[in-house]
């Protein structure tokens, strides 16, 4: 595009931060995950499927998904009040949209799974490492699944397309400024999530859509070792 | 055939003629994986094998569980999974006066159970055979339901070893609760402690072999000769 486009970290366009992915952090649940990405931490943890109560959300057709994202009171350097917030509840309701596609729920009419993600320390991308964390930590649950999900936010800095922005760079202000489009879609290249902060035109949405794609494929892979890992490690005990 | 670890969505094999097994689909000629799990061929059917996930009951399945309730036709037992499953008064074999339920199981007492039927109302247990019914001593405790296989072994070859070890008698419920009865509780700990041992380790192969090095390492104090307490039921 432009002229050569420099990042805060000295990231080229395309690169993602340092990614870290482990399961079964959480020995108490079900299922559970911890993905990292550069600064940012998530741990998920999945309970069920179980009974659903209160009695009257109860679905006879399918089972639900409920999550609740919450971030963590000293996850940023200004502590957040901790629970709900109006934020935390849109966050929680965009992490259900992106992973109940994939999920096989028909199997368990009346029935709940539960996925809680606590952001540990926050420096942007945290519903993305979230979902990221979900996913992995349903598959741990041994939830039937069709195909995993993954996450990450392609932003446009001035006219320039970058993946996985921090904080610093959420908080560009030059030229037109910061545009934050968090994507999440399947390993068969399906989108299940996206959302748009800032204005881009779309024909380079086009364009971000397919840098999400190829960042996606390598967070796939990241999830799927984290996955198989665990097994090999057991093994070596 | 060798197993591998596979993740939903991940394809395990390619070709016309394989047929998916449980927890897997079949499109476009591809087996795809559906759960998190070990795939395995048989005969050109493939399965996954779940290593993780809560408990789903089948029929016939022998099952350890807790009196949750009593209603006026039976109780309600909790047997560790979603929907709790219910145990008809018409399976206890003597007159039952309905007042009186309580004589025959309290809630919050244990017993070991058949699944006899699995409808659209619930899950009925049933305690008519032999070797069901109340759980009066010795200790229950619980594992990852996935891991009952691994306990019982091949044709029951690691539960019979685990036995004959310890002179305990072990009775592994499908959804994950063991119940052992021995001569001393130290004892039942020891197997205990086996029955962990064996979950901990449950991917190496030669497992059996494993577990009898660690008995060897592991000998129990105060356990009398296994002949005396082999048969006592």
């Amino acid at each position: 595009m432009t002229a050569k486009f420099e990042r805060p970290d000295g990231r080229k366009i395309e690169e993602m931060r340092p990614v870290e992915a482990k399961v079964g952090v959480v020995p108490n649940a079900d299922g559970s995950a911890m993905y990292k990405s550069g600064k940012t931490i998530a741990i998920a943890a999945v309970y069920g499927p179980k009974k659903m109560h209160p009695q009257h959300q109860q679905n006879p057709s399918k089972g639900t998904l409920r999550c609740d994202y919450s971030m963590i009171s000293f996850s940023v350097s200004d502590r957040i009040r901790p629970g709900r917030n109006r934020r935390a509840m849109e966050i929680s309701e965009i992490t259900k949209w992106a992973l109940e596609p994939v999920l096989l729920l028909d199997k368990y009419p009346n029935q709940v799974i539960d996925v809680f993600i606590n952001i540990i320390q926050a420096d942007a991308g945290t519903r993305c490492a979230g979902i990221n964390a979900a996913a992995m930590a349903l598959a741990h649950a041994g939830i039937p699944m069709k195909d995993m999900v993954s996450s990450v936010s392609i932003g446009k800095l001035d006219k320039t397309l970058v993946v996985d922005l921090t904080k610093e760079e959420e908080d560009y202000h030059e030229g037109e400024g910061p545009t934050d489009i968090p994507i999440s879609m399947t390993h068969a290249g399906k989108v299940t999530h996206m959302q748009l902060d800032g204005k881009i035109g779309v024909k380079q949405l086009q364009e971000a859509v397919d840098m999400g794609k190829a960042a996606c494929e390598k967070i796939y892979e990241i999830q799927k070792k984290a996955l198989k890992d665990t097994i090999d490690m057991e093994e070596k005990k | 055939m060798d197993r591998k670890v596979v993740i939903p969505g991940e394809i395990i094999a390619e070709g016309e003629d394989l047929l998916p097994g449980e927890h897997t689909q079949k499109t476009d000629g591809k087996i795809v994986s559906l759960r998190y799990g070990l795939a395995e061929e048989q005969n050109s059917l493939i399965k996954v094998i779940p290593l993780s996930g809560v408990y789903s009951p089948r029929r016939g399945n022998v099952v350890i569980g807790k009196i949750e309730n009593l209603t006026n036709n039976g109780w309600i037992v909790d047997i560790g999974s979603a929907d709790s499953a219910f145990l008809s008064l018409m399976e206890v074999p003597r007159y039952v006066n309905k007042d009186a339920m309580e004589e025959v199981f309290k809630i919050d007492e244990l017993l070991i159970a058949k699944i006899w039927s699995i409808g659209k109302r619930g899950i009925d247990l049933s305690i008519k055979s032999r070797g069901y019914g109340k759980i009066e001593d010795g200790i229950v405790f619980e594992v990852n339901p996935n891991k009952v296989p691994r306990i019982i072994g091949k044709e029951g070859s690691m539960i019979k070893l685990i036995k004959d070890e310890t002179g305990c008698e072990i009775d592994v419920g499908q959804n994950g609760y063991v119940w052992i009865t021995g001569p001393t509780t130290d004892v039942e700990l020891f197997a205990k402690k086996a029955i962990t041992f064996v979950t901990e380790k449950s991917f190496i192969h030669g497992l059996t072999d494993e577990v009898t090095k660690w008995f060897g390492k592991n000998a129990p104090r105060g356990v009398p000769p296994n002949n005396e307490l082999g048969d006592k039921k």
